[in-house]
């Protein structure tokens, strides 16, 4: 119930207030009936309704109780809320607009078709000519109220000296009302009603396949971003603490980061020293170590201890925003860039109105009167309205872009899809993108592990929010590993977790000599454990880029890592690469690329890729990526396997070929019925037959890509 | 002729019907939360737990 939403604090609303969360942890039912059971259940809540799909709960309640009060009793069964950021607006969805106009087309379409079909059988006289007044009623409001979504986007078009697919059609809609009103005022045979409400239920119920799609793959990549909590821990003068959001932040305050904490904004450390991983800002892979007075900067992330940072910049101020501004102006390659449909439309319109035209003339000249040769005219106008053409695109855009999510590939809109087929080059950003992106634990050291000291691991891991240990926690679980029963646990930032284990002295704690990442496991009167850990290749990588280059893509690496590091992963992954490029060393990358004639893939997850990701002709994150790349991206990936991109790649040429294919297709169904409406034997009836036909061939046609992305996963 | 007069108002009608009634559900928000929809058919709701 967005419509009915008010601000995130909760606004007066008749005898309750009402406060919006976003909950993205809820995934099924069961999730829906714990959050609402479990909001009821707090005195002073009147009603709770989750939306599933936008991943939110509405609450009415009593104005006294504060949103922190609604949040906490949802942390306790597991389900962390935030007040609805409406920084980032839900998107208007694309569908809705649509099914209004769908279904009065429906209904009007329906109706007008039974009064046709006994006109066609042969009613005469009076019953005709009352059969066509109803049409009339029916069909001229209907017009008006389905059409509107074209007339106004041909009004669009026209007025800035372009057309589109919709002049045509607008072209051609009102040109046939037009034609049927005169002909049902005048007594005449044949009113085109029927067809023209045809098309319209045709095309809107392309416009709003393609529409539900992009609405379904927005609804996925927004409940990621809504996730990312941006604000920090604020000291006040009197010493108490308060949560502020980061655009509340201003320069001189104090903010308390927490190890395993991102900064919310640009600032220098006041007192104690960590470790700070700059991976989402820079590339880099190796934690720096800042003690007081170094410079820390919002988007990275606190390792190991506690520190207190006084604020230089805020806001606009900060690095993150400057690489907002150089995105801002990087999106020149997708702007310019014109979709196929309206590619068509440019060669298409200009034809089948001269080819109107022609016939019109060719009559008057041959003898007929102006009345035969304007309705042969119209008639040629309605029989190439494009129908078919208005499908061959969204339909089969739809079908891939189903098959892809179904394979975990989001695409954010259609446009993406043929961008992304005519690319040959590929950069891959390495940390995040071709790694992991974060701290893994040595599988071999693990699997060295015996099975009760793997278990203590895992307990001791467990007690901790650092980082490696969430990592450790992560591997060993997955390894089927059972936590032991530890007594006297304690925790020292920075240093590591203590615990008696049967009475014995255990330990996770950061190892005295350590030059890498790494953990050391001490269990009284045993050997102790170092355990290394270090970012990973994603899983079928490798396979991944022979796959890539297998479509004739040449895939390099672009990073900000140093070289060393990207040098290790060159090696492993056989490609070239850059090291050390800042933000706007990657986007002029990709801008020397497009200068030399490439159509450039951008991969990467950072916000150091965030220009790049724009700029680029196609770009693609994968999940875990930062808001900004998970915004830049065309296409999001949802698995951790890197084989999601030959795969979108491939879907996508796939989909252009079928595009290709329905083109020929509508153009060779035009080739047999130009002639006849030229020769004037076109009646509603043959009009209405021949684009049905045509329409459902060209579906069916596209239907085959529904296993587009199954063949390229396996 | 006098059953068509009958008949053809009466399908009008009905679908007219039909199409209000698809604008309230589109007016009143059925279509907000189709994933909701289709996961709360599946909520046990036990005893007087929910309204």
């Amino acid at each position: 119930m967005t419509s009915l939403a008010t601000g995130p604090s909760g606004e007066a609303l008749g005898e309750g207030a009402e406060t919006v969360l976003v909950v993205p942890g809820m995934h099924c039912a069961g999730c829906m009936a714990k959050v609402e059971r479990e909001l009821a259940s707090v005195p002073g809540v009147f009603s709770a309704r989750v939306n599933l799909t936008a991943r939110q709960v509405t609450i009415v309640h009593d104005p006294v109780l504060a949103t922190p009060a609604l949040i906490e009793p949802l942390g306790r069964i597991g389900f962390p809320a935030q007040p609805r950021n409406d920084e980032i607006a839900p998107p208007a969805s694309a569908v809705k607009p649509l099914l209004a106009p769908l279904a009065v087309a429906g209904f009007a379409a329906m109706n007008v078709m039974l009064l046709s079909v006994s006109i066609w059988s042969g009613a005469d006289g009076a019953t005709r000519e009352i059969f066509h007044w109803l049409s009339a009623l029916i069909g001229v409001p209907a017009i008006v109220y389905s059409g509107r979504v074209f007339f106004s986007s041909a009004w669009g078009a026209l007025k800035h000296g372009r057309t589109n697919m919709d002049v045509p059609i607008s072209i051609g809609v009102i040109l046939a009302t037009a034609l049927s009103l005169y002909e049902t005022a005048t007594g005449g045979h044949d009113a085109w009603f029927d067809g023209t409400l045809m098309l319209l239920l045709f095309l809107l119920a392309g416009r709003a396949l393609d529409a539900s799609m992009r609405d379904r793959a927005r609804a996925g990549v927004d409940s990621l971003l809504r996730q990312a909590a941006s604000g920090a821990l604020v000291v006040t003068s009197g010493g108490a603490m308060e949560w502020l959001a980061a655009k509340d932040l201003v320069p001189g305050m104090l903010m308390r980061v927490a190890a395993g904490e991102r900064l919310a904004a640009d600032g220098a450390i006041v007192t104690g020293e960590s470790r700070f991983d700059n991976s989402l800002l820079t590339g880099e892979s190796v934690p720096v170590a800042v003690g007081v007075g170094g410079e820390v900067h919002a988007g990275t992330l606190n390792l190991d201890a506690p520190v207190d940072v006084k604020v230089t910049a805020a806001g606009q101020g900060t690095t993150l925003a400057e690489i907002a501004r150089l995105m801002g102006a990087a999106g020149q390659a997708r702007s310019r860039y014109v979709r196929i449909a309206d590619r068509a439309a440019r060669l298409y319109a200009p034809a089948v109105h001269t080819l109107a035209a022609l016939s019109f003339a060719g009559w008057m000249i041959a003898g007929a009167g102006l009345h035969q040769s304007l309705v042969i005219a119209i008639a040629v106008l309605i029989i190439t309205c494009p129908c078919a053409l208005g499908l061959a695109v969204p339909v089969a855009q739809v079908v891939a872009c189903g098959a892809l999510m179904r394979a975990g590939v989001m695409v954010k809109d259609g446009s993406a899809l043929e961008r992304l087929a005519a690319v040959d080059r590929a950069l891959l950003d390495k940390t995040g993108t071709l790694t992991m992106g974060r701290p893994l634990p040595d599988p071999a050291v693990l699997d060295g592990l015996s099975p009760d000291e793997a278990a203590v691991a895992l307990a001791l891991a467990s007690h901790s929010a650092h980082p490696l240990s969430r990592a450790l926690v992560e591997a060993l679980t997955a390894r089927g590993v059972r936590a032991a029963e530890l007594a006297d646990v304690t925790e020292e930032p920075g240093q590591g977790v203590r615990a008696l284990w049967n009475g014995a002295p255990a330990a996770l704690r950061r190892p005295q000599l350590a030059t890498g990442m790494a953990a050391t496991l001490d269990i009284a009167g045993r050997p102790a454990w170092l355990i290394p850990f270090g970012d990973r290749l994603r899983p079928e990588a490798r396979a991944a880029l022979a796959e890539i280059r297998s479509l004739g893509i040449e895939p390099s690496i672009l990073s900000g890592d140093n070289a060393a590091a990207v040098a290790d992963i060159a090696l492993a992954t056989g490609m070239a690469g850059q090291a050390a490029a800042d933000p706007a060393a990657k986007r002029d990358a990709i801008l020397r690329l497009q200068a030399a004639g490439h159509n450039v893939l951008m991969v990467g997850d950072g916000l150091n890729d965030g220009p790049a990701l724009a700029a680029a002709n196609a770009s693609i994150a994968p999940g875990t990526a930062s808001d900004v790349g998970r915004q830049a991206a065309d296409v999001v990936f949802l698995g951790e396997s890197l084989t999601a991109i030959p795969c979108a790649i491939r879907a996508a040429r796939r989909t252009l070929t079928v595009v290709r294919q329905n083109f020929g297709l509508a153009i060779a169904y035009n080739l047999i019925a130009v002639p006849l409406a030229i020769a004037g034997l076109v009646t509603p009836l043959i009009a209405a037959a021949a684009m049905s036909l045509s329409s459902l061939i060209v579906i069916a046609n596209s239907l085959r890509l529904a296993s587009a992305a199954r063949g390229a996963t396996k | 002729m006098t059953g068509l007069a009958m008949l053809i108002p009466l399908a009008l009608g009905m679908g007219l019907i039909g199409l209000g009634g698809f604008f309230w559900a589109l007016k009143s928000g059925q279509f907000d939360d189709c994933e909701g929809a289709a996961a709360r058919i599946l909520i046990d709701e036990e005893g007087d737990e929910l309204p």
